[in-house]
Formats: C-alpha cells, sequence, structure tokens
C-alpha cells in the first residue's frame, strides 16, 4: 500500500536534504536515502514508491538546490499536495516531472499514514474512504509533466512548452 | 504603458510590453553556476539534453564560492570538473577565494541596471541591488539557459516595500531585512518581484544586503530602483525608471525612525523580534559574513565596535569576508587586524559556514548568532544546533559579551 506523509508549513530545503548531504560532496552516496534524513528519519527509512507528501503552505522553501525534490523523486514519491509552494522548489519539482498539486481542501482533510490511491490520468486521488478531484493543472505545467520533466519535452519538441 | 522595472526589465528582453501572468520566453543576459550545482548543471546538459557545448559561453559564469576552498577529494575532483568544463567552453571562471558570486559579478559589472541575471544560488536575487532582474533558479533551468541561450520566466506581480525615515544609530539595513521578513512572513511575497522606494539614500552595500533577502519572503526578485548614489557607478538604461502610474498589488511601509534592532530566532527567518526579547541569550559562535553582510562595511561596523576589545572566551568569532577585494579593502585599513586582535578567525573569501559545508560547522551544542540569510534547522550543521540571524553589529555587541546584546549600549559606553 502507499500512504501519506503529512508535514507542517513551511517545510524548508535543508529538512527535505541537508546541504551536507549535497550529491556534490557525497557523490557515491543514494540521494534518495537522504531524503528528510534527519528531520523525520522514519520517512528516510520507510517511504515507499507511490507515497504522497501532502503538507501545509509554503512547502520547499528556501535554497534553489534542485536535489532536494530530486531526492523525493528517486524515492518515488508520486505527487506533493499542498496550499501553497515555494517558488524554485515548485519550478525545480515541475522541471523534473513531479507532480504538485496546491489544493487546501486535500492538505486539510489528509491525515498522516492514510492509506492513499492517485490516479493521475482521471485527477483524482483517494485517501482512506474518500475520493477527491486533484485540481487541473495549467497546460504549461501538464505538457512538462506529460513527458516526465521540462529535459524530455525539450528533447522531444526541440523548444520549451506553451 | 505604465509599469514596474520587472515588468520594465522583462518587456524590455523579449522585446513587446508584458504584464504579470504572463508566461515568455527570454533570453538572460548572464547565467551564473556555483560550485553546488554546477556539475549537475553539466551532467543535465551534456547527459540528459544530450547537448554538448553551451549556446553562448559570453551570457555564461562560473564560481567557485559554496565550499571554497575544497574541503575533501570528492570536491576538489567536483571543482576540476567545473575548471575543465570553463576552459573547454571559453566561460569566465571566479574560482575559489575571488568571492561570492553575487559579490563578484556587481564587482565586475556583470550585473548591471536593467540586466536579467539568473543563477543557480537562490540568493540570485541579490543582482536586485543593481537595478538588475536577478533571481535563482535549479539546475534543470540553468541547463537548458546553457544549451538553448533561454529560460521560460512568468512575468511576476510587483510588490513595493515603501520605506520612511532613517536608521538611528546602531541600526541598520539587516534589521529592515529582517522586519520585512517578520512583518510579510516567509511566504509573504512568494511568487513576487519585491520593488524597494525610500531609499535613494542608500549606499550600495546596504542594497545588496536588504536584496540578497527578498528570497526569504519568497519573492522571485528584489529590485532597488537604480536611483540616488550608487547609480553613479552603473550606466542606467533610459528605458528604466520607476513610474509613478505603475501597478502594486500591495504596498508595505516601514519607518526607520521607530525600527529597533532585530532578530529571527531558530528555526525561521521570520520568527523575528525586537532584540531586547531575546537580550541576554547565550551563544557559543558569531558569524559575520555571507552574501547578505559580508562586505567591507560590515567587517568595518563590527571592528569599530570591537576595537581595544576582546571576545568573550566562550565564544568563537567567524568573519568570513565577501570577495577578495572586500577582504583587501579590510586588510588595508585596521579593519581585520582589530578583528583579529578582538579574537576572531578570519575566513577564506567565499560564502563560509552560512550552509553548513566547510569552516566552521556547528556541534550539537552549538548556539549561532549569524548576520546570514537563513537561520533553518541544521543549515549551519548539526540539526541540533540553533542560529539566530542579526545585524554586524549585534552580531559585535554579542561577541563582546557572549550573548545576545545590543550594540546601542557599548556604543554609549565607547
Amino acid at each position: 500500500m502507499t500512504r501519506v506523509w503529512k508535514f507542517g508549513a513551511n517545510v524548508d530545503t535543508d529538512q527535505i536534504v541537508p546541504g551536507r548531504y549535497a550529491p556534490y560532496l557525497r557523490p557515491k552516496e543514494d540521494l534518495g536515502r537522504a531524503a528528510f534524513i534527519e528531520a523525520r528519519p522514519e520517512f528516510a527509512e520507510n517511504a515507499q514508491p507511490g507515497d504522497v507528501i501532502v503538507a501545509d503552505r509554503n512547502f520547499g522553501c528556501g535554497s534553489s538546490r534542485e536535489y532536494a525534490p530530486l531526492a523525493l523523486k528517486k524515492r518515488g514519491v508520486a505527487a506533493i499536495v499542498a496550499p501553497s509552494f515555494a517558488r524554485i522548489f515548485y519550478r525545480n519539482s515541475i522541471n523534473l516531472g513531479i507532480p504538485l498539486f496546491v489544493s487546501d481542501e486535500i492538505a486539510e482533510v489528509a491525515a498522516d499514514g492514510d492509506e492513499v490511491a492517485l490516479d493521475l490520468p482521471a485527477g483524482r486521488i483517494s485517501l482512506g474512504e474518500q475520493t477527491y478531484d486533484l485540481p487541473e493543472l495549467p497546460r504549461f505545467t501538464q505538457d512538462i509533466i506529460d513527458a516526465g520533466g521540462i529535459v524530455n519535452f525539450v528533447r522531444a519538441n526541440g523548444r520549451f512548452p506553451g | 504603458m505604465n509599469q514596474t522595472l520587472t515588468e520594465q526589465i522583462i518587456s524590455h528582453a523579449v522585446g513587446h510590453p508584458v504584464r504579470p501572468g504572463d508566461l515568455v520566453i527570454v533570453r538572460p543576459d548572464v547565467a551564473m553556476g556555483h560550485d553546488s550545482l554546477t556539475p549537475s548543471i553539466i551532467e543535465i546538459m551534456r547527459d540528459q539534453l544530450g547537448v554538448a557545448d553551451v549556446k553562448d559561453p559570453d551570457q555564461i559564469v562560473l564560481a567557485i564560492d559554496h565550499v571554497a576552498p575544497a574541503t575533501s577529494v570528492d570536491t576538489a575532483n567536483m571543482q576540476s570538473t567545473i575548471r575543465t568544463f570553463a576552459k573547454e567552453q571559453g566561460i569566465r571562471l571566479f574560482d575559489a577565494g575571488r568571492g561570492i558570486a553575487h559579490q563578484v559579478l556587481v564587482e565586475e559589472g556583470i550585473a548591471t541596471p536593467g540586466r536579467i541575471v539568473v543563477g543557480s544560488d537562490s540568493h540570485s536575487c541579490g543582482y536586485g541591488s543593481v537595478g538588475a532582474f536577478g533571481s535563482g533558479f535549479g539546475s534543470t533551468d540553468i541547463a537548458l539557459v546553457w544549451a538553448t541561450g533561454q529560460i521560460w520566466l512568468r512575468v511576476p506581480e510587483t510588490l513595493r516595500v515603501l520605506v520612511t525615515g532613517r536608521f538611528r544609530p546602531g541600526v541598520d539595513v539587516k534589521d529592515l531585512a529582517l522586519k520585512l521578513c517578520r512583518d510579510l512572513t516567509i511566504e509573504g511575497a512568494t511568487y513576487d518581484s519585491i520593488e524597494y522606494h525610500g531609499l535613494d539614500w542608500l549606499d550600495l552595500p546596504g542594497r545588496q544586503t536588504l536584496a540578497s533577502m527578498a528570497v526569504e519572503l519568497g519573492a522571485k526578485a528584489g529590485i532597488v530602483p537604480p536611483a540616488g548614489l550608487p547609480a553613479d557607478r552603473f550606466e542606467v538604461p533610459d528605458w528604466l525608471y520607476v513610474d509613478p502610474g505603475a501597478h502594486y498589488y500591495r504596498t508595505v511601509t516601514v519607518d526607520l525612525d521607530t525600527l529597533e534592532p532585530q532578530v529571527a530566532k531558530p528555526n525561521s527567518v521570520d520568527a523575528v523580534v525586537d532584540l531586547s526579547e531575546v537580550e541576554g541569550t547565550e551563544v557559543s559562535v558569531v558569524f559575520i559574513g555571507t552574501c547578505t553582510n559580508g562586505r567591507y562595511q560590515d567587517l568595518r561596523d563590527a571592528a569599530n565596535f570591537l576595537r581595544g576589545r576582546r571576545i568573550s572566551p566562550n565564544v568563537r568569532m567567524m568573519v568570513t569576508p565577501a570577495s577578495s577585494q572586500e577582504m583587501e579593502r579590510a586588510a588595508a585599513d585596521d579593519t581585520l587586524a582589530t578583528l583579529l586582535q578582538a579574537g576572531a578567525v578570519i575566513g577564506s573569501a567565499g560564502c563560509g559556514p552560512c550552509m553548513g559545508r566547510h569552516q566552521g560547522t556547528l556541534s550539537d551544542e552549538d548556539v549561532c548568532l549569524s548576520t546570514g540569510n537563513r537561520n533553518f534547522r541544521g543549515r549551519m550543521g548539526s540539526p541540533k544546533s540553533r542560529i539566530y540571524l542579526a545585524s554586524p553589529l549585534v552580531a559585535a555587541a554579542t561577541a563582546l559579551t557572549g550573548r545576545i546584546s545590543d550594540p546601542r549600549d557599548g556604543m554609549e559606553r565607547s
């Protein structure tokens, strides 16, 4: 089963991956294992591919370090839902093909450890017994996600989306 | 069409008028890569995008400033990769010791009024100090600029900060930057560009301190209009000016006449209080440096305060100049000597301990008062350490006593 990992507001990039775990400093380490290694060690130990992060406001604030969302991607995080995201983290995640959903409602109702089923093509997320519609992504963003990231999009199309 | 500075700069770059919310593809004037992300930028460009050579070497600048000089064989090898790449591609590189990219690009006249300067470091918003549109991006965005010459941008809304009055003695621009974090919060300007008005009298280092912390409010950019004293150093394009008819979706005001010294408490940049609320808190480390507060004037402020005095035996004081030029200035008069005599450790020019990778990494037990821009848990080392943020004057006063102290007390004594 896949589950919800619930986080509070203002989760910063140092919590997602501490600077001392930068690939630049530890090139031989598995970046996915460094995700939340100090801020939430049980995530680092137990997160499974397909799990979903649901957080309060301003998820990903702080640094431009793209290895923060990359660590979550390598860990298999299927989507991140929050009422708002920090700007650089939002761009980095979309560029990497991680679906981010801005939603007050889902962030309010989701509880830590909820069983979760994500149906991206249908735009739905099930939390325990309840199913919710995911907010529709802007076309530009959807095109990048569909391509599996902006690098793939640009490679395939020879131009930026839009 | 009445436009904010950000809208003017992006309109000029794309060749037609833009409005907030527009998605545009622009050719930035400069795309900076720093040592932490440049190896991954090269990897994305070459291995993922399949592009061997950069589109325009003149558009690119590289800096080795975050772990400078290298601390391990791994970082040394990564930095070798950057040097080899720069040589092969004919790209300007500012190597270890030259200083923090955000300082060096201003010194070298690479960031100038009206330019679009994107960088792989989040504090690239600091280029707004000279009236550039500066903004931080991740590795993939910068790799795409190197490969294609272009980047996509959403034209941001502009938030206006209106400053009145003048700093009282013992209060400086860092206190203004922290007050904005306090009033607007860590997400108060997310996706926005900030325009700072009422500061034509403010010197360039002060503008750099202020613009560097725009990202701490979530902003995409923070621009001080290139008017007043520092504008003399730069050529300001005639199309770039504060337009009285421009639309700001929100205005916040700060009155410097009543501003007290501010301190951000652990572990958030917006956990800001008047210094009096945390006065007396014991600290074990004081750090003066970073792109926010590592310039000559910051070191000078601290040295003036500490002249003829010795810091507390319970404190280690780290001072890291922002660039070799700033360090030279501090060495040319008695600034560095005064800090050394007071008991400070001087680090190599660069980012220093700010992000916990080298030079003064914090232990489990440490409580640090830093002049840097962030105090997130574990940023400067152990996740058990605690970081307070304040001005260089507060840092000097705190180093003297080993407790968070009000510099105005010391100034009255001297």
